[in-house]
């Protein structure tokens, strides 16, 4: 049986989300237009995917078999609704700029994969230092590549924010490619073969 | 003249896949086989269909007039995962070869983000019955067409030398961006057709 610490760890680098479980892939690509809108994104999941996986894990001996996936959905659901209200309330840019992927939180594979894989069968401590875990790798990830495609086309570094960097000068003529969707695919798709040839 | 527009947008312009980044796990998941991938787009057009008149017409007529708007993420994906329960049930005894064909795909349609998230923008958008119908049926139309060609470039893979770090998903993002640059090509098609009016 893993150790506390390697439940929290495994999320980082081993398995990490998109690369390592290739799953919620969707807001990967979409989100990443920015640095910022990918941590916003990350800091979203966390929330849904640490709440839901200590909720259900609570609930592992009372909800029947059957109908286990839509009580799953119902306590997703209900965190994702939250994280609209508060996003919607308290930081507008980030409910505009993340706009339907919100609600979207509540099919991200990730967080129903957890729920089923893990959640469901482990303690709750052990389920929360994994939904910790997963959502944590999943937000660096999403850093990663927005701050890559923000860097190539934008040319700036944590736009929207009060730290914003331009770091190629005022003659820059940004790759506006990079934050369309062809360079979305493009960047995951390249950083996934990158993560193979570390791994290996 | 409008829906025409709306059709191409929805399939050529604003690709559900290619430009709106939706429904892309069963984009990258399904596309190996063809018949996978036509099975799986029929379905997904058949659901999508279905769940839009259902959640439209929940939104405006049970939702709305309660002010029970920020149900909207619960509601919305419980009825779906009804809708194919039901969907999947009425299929097995009713119409068997198409159970035979679509069954295996169903449970997966469930979380697919496109059928959420054209639920959502049917309501985002404030689109009237018609335009709803016609927007749910040509976007996930858009959905098979983006799945069927990039089916057809993968089955290619199959015989090619790919570079062992790109095999598998790496490969196949790369390829979706390549269609979804393509795609771009129609950009502008829209305003062609809005001068013609």
């Amino acid at each position: 049986m893993a150790t506390l610490t390697q439940e929290f760890t495994k999320g980082l680098w081993k398995e990490i989300p998109p690369f390592r479980l290739v799953l919620g892939i969707c807001a990967a690509l979409a989100v990443t237009k920015s640095m910022l809108d990918g941590f916003g994104m990350g800091v979203a999941l966390i929330f849904v995917l640490v709440c839901s996986n200590v909720i259900i894990s609570m609930l592992r001996n009372v909800i029947p078999k059957k109908v286990r996936l839509a009580c799953y959905i119902v306590v997703i659901a209900t965190f994702v609704v939250i994280v609209e209200l508060i996003t919607q309330a308290y930081v507008y840019s980030l409910y505009e700029a993340l706009g339907i992927f919100i609600p979207l939180i509540v099919v991200n594979c990730i967080i129903l994969g957890r729920a089923e894989a893990f959640a469901s069968k482990k303690p709750v401590l052990r389920s929360l230092l994994d939904g910790l875990g997963i959502g944590v790798g999943y937000m660096l990830a999403l850093v990663v590549l927005g701050g890559f495609r923000e860097v190539l086309g934008r040319g700036t570094l944590l736009a929207g924010s009060q730290y914003v960097v331009h770091l190629f000068g005022p003659a820059f003529k940004p790759f506006a490619f990079m934050v369309e969707a062809p360079g979305a695919f493009i960047c995951l798709g390249l950083m996934l073969g990158i993560m193979n040839i570390l791994g290996d | 003249m409008e829906f025409v527009i709306l059709i191409i947008t929805a399939i050529l312009i604003k690709n559900i896949l290619l430009a709106e980044y939706l429904g892309n796990c069963p984009f990258i998941g399904t596309s190996k086989k063809m018949s996978t991938a036509i099975g799986m787009g029929m379905a997904v057009i058949f659901t999508v269909a279905l769940a839009s008149v259902f959640t439209w017409a929940i939104q405006k007529y049970a939702l709305n007039p309660l002010d029970l708007g920020y149900l909207q993420t619960i509601v919305f994906i419980l009825v779906i995962a009804a809708l194919v329960q039901l969907v999947e049930f009425f299929l097995k005894k009713s119409v068997p070869p198409l159970y035979k064909a679509l069954g295996i795909f169903l449970p997966l349609i469930t979380t697919n983000c496109a059928v959420l998230g054209i639920a959502v923008l049917n309501i985002r958008r404030d689109y009237n019955f018609l335009e709803m119908l016609v927007f749910s049926i040509a976007a996930s139309a858009g959905f098979s067409l983006a799945l069927i060609l990039m089916t057809g470039i993968r089955e290619r893979y199959e015989t090619t030398h790919i570079p062992r770090a790109l095999q598998g998903t790496a490969i196949s993002l790369i390829t979706a961006g390549l269609m979804a640059m393509a795609f771009l090509g129609f950009a502008g098609v829209d305003t062609a057709l809005n001068a013609l009016k």
